[in-house]
């Protein structure tokens, strides 16, 4: 199964380079052609295999049952995003994150209830690929890699790290990590049947949708939710009743830039400034 | 295989709550502060949907009609889309920009409406507001908590209007609604211009006005 995976995997390799031809017209994505085929490979593997599954899973399991799933898999990551939290220079994320695991494994049961959450140790979310964003690597190109989806040349390296880490991949018998992993798999797929949907009608370009989306959500992840973000734009001056042109609402580049909104009044840049450089959850590490 | 557009989803739905309700807010003797009017309509969104038995059953007009009288008095519309076309904005006529901010208002409300539907009781924390009285251009954060997954953050970009605090970009889990449609229509309007990215729109828009219909000639088709 695994070997069938990964020859079908180089196969579409081999065959999305040829689309390479395609400049694409995105500094971020230079891939774009290859990528194009890889996102429609998943795109239809998802339609005739991933979500009929994910669906059947939702609608047959009792939803305790899949919230017990959920939890499980959470908290045996909670181990890793410890670990990341530690080397990123968060000691006091980590220790929330490993607390969390001490407390979930025992009082709840194996990790299937997630009692830390109520008793203040917030979850967190690390990975390896965020973990060299902190330590200062840049994204790189973006990538759509078979079957995974999103990703980028930084967080390709960074799944390569966090796939030996995995407490599931490493688990032996292999019969048993096979039917793990699949699990864990479809889950995943469960939990993100609404997301997709909600892709389904708001984009109209839905591989330019979530690349997008993809991009902005790991840079956020790397600053934990408070990118620096000097390219907020000036305060919107146009009236929504009078059809004014809005005096070129500068396109904002994903690439962080220094420089300062030129149209805001002192005022509001000061405001941003505070709004930006404020950790925006001092109570995140609450407990 | 979406994970950064998980997050997105879910709480888009607690972001169209958010921003839902309210309306009552709109000509108010003082302006209420930007983060008690998420607040208070967060809660009051929250409670109707909870009670209404049509919504938890997926009736999408009922909910397409809260977001109309309840979010959109919230927003600053034109402002969303100018930033949402961005550099090409200034090429479009009066009449041009006039449609583009309607064709992505219904855009907008039906994503929304989609994503209200995936809403299920989860708890809302409202973050203290960082800001002077003076300020006229604040975000406010909000989080989505849910059991066994990593809190969801919602950041409100406001500005102080004569009618009061009007939303003009909404940030869920770090992906700004605004900013995800830039290159999309960017590119349109490379290929076709203005009228083609109103075409685009308006095509998708169309598509998704028999969802109902579409889905039962579907579910027909396979059986």
């Amino acid at each position: 199964m695994m070997r069938w995976a990964r020859n079908l995997a180089l196969l579409l390799l081999l065959s999305g380079a040829a689309g390479c031809a395609t400049v694409g017209s995105d500094p971020r994505d230079p891939l774009e052609g290859f990528n194009r085929a890889m996102y429609s490979f998943n795109d239809g593997f998802d339609q005739a295999i991933g979500k009929p599954i994910a669906t059947a899973y939702r609608d047959v399991l009792p939803g305790q049952v899949q919230t017990w799933v959920r939890n499980f898999f959470a908290n045996l990551y909670d181990l890793w995003t410890g670990f990341n939290n530690l080397i990123q220079g968060k000691p006091a994320d980590a220790v929330t994150d490993w607390a969390r695991f001490a407390f979930n494994t025992t009082l709840g049961l194996f990790g299937i209830n997630d009692v830390a959450t109520s008793i203040g140790l917030e979850k967190h979310d690390e990975d390896f690929g965020q973990t060299l964003g902190r330590w200062g690597m840049d994204e790189g190109a973006y990538l759509v890699w078979p079957f995974w989806g999103s990703s980028s040349m930084r967080d390709s390296a960074g799944l390569l790290v966090d796939f030996y880490a995995d407490p599931v991949v490493m688990h032996r018998p292999k019969g048993v990590r096979d039917v793990i992993w699949g699990l864990r798999a479809i889950g995943k797929r469960a939990d993100l049947l609404d997301a997709s949907r909600i892709l389904e009608e708001a984009a109209l370009d839905k591989y330019v949708f979530q690349r997008d989306a993809y991009l902005q959500r790991r840079r956020s992840q790397v600053y934990d939710g408070n990118p620096p973000r000097a390219a907020r734009e000036a305060p919107r001056a146009e009236a929504e009743d009078e059809l004014q042109p809005a005096s070129a609402a500068p396109v904002a580049p994903i690439a962080p830039t220094t420089q300062a909104p030129q149209r805001a009044a002192p005022e509001a840049v000061e405001a941003a400034v505070r709004l930006l450089e404020a950790p925006a959850l001092p109570a995140a590490t609450g407990g | 295989m979406l994970p950064a557009f998980a997050r997105f989803a879910t709480a888009a739905a607690a972001a169209a709550i958010v921003l839902s309700g309210g309306a009552r807010a709109q000509a108010p003797a003082e302006v209420p502060a930007p983060d008690v009017l998420v607040k208070t309509v967060t809660l009051e969104v929250v409670d109707i949907i909870q009670k209404d038995k049509d919504i938890q059953k997926g009736d999408r007009k009922k909910v397409v009609a809260l977001i109309e009288t309840k979010v959109l008095p919230h927003f600053n519309f034109q402002a969303m889309t100018a930033s949402a076309v961005g550099r090409n904005w200034d090429k479009a006529s009066a009449e041009q920009k006039a449609r583009l901010n309607e064709e992505f208002k219904t855009l907008l409300v039906r994503t929304y409406s989609s994503a209200l539907a995936a809403y299920s009781s989860q708890k809302f924390e409202f973050r203290p507001l960082r800001a002077k009285p003076t300020d006229t251009d604040v975000t406010v954060n909000v989080r989505v908590l849910q059991s066994g997954t990593q809190p969801v953050t919602i950041d409100y970009d406001m500005e102080k209007r004569p009618a009061g605090w009007k939303v003009w970009d909404v940030r869920v889990g770090g992906i700004s609604l605004v900013a995800n449609y830039r290159t999309e229509f960017d590119n349109l309007v490379r290929e076709n211009g203005i009228d083609g990215l109103l075409k685009a729109l308006q095509t998708k828009n169309s598509s998704l006005e028999q969802p109902a219909a579409v889905v039962n000639a579907a579910g027909a088709a396979k059986k």
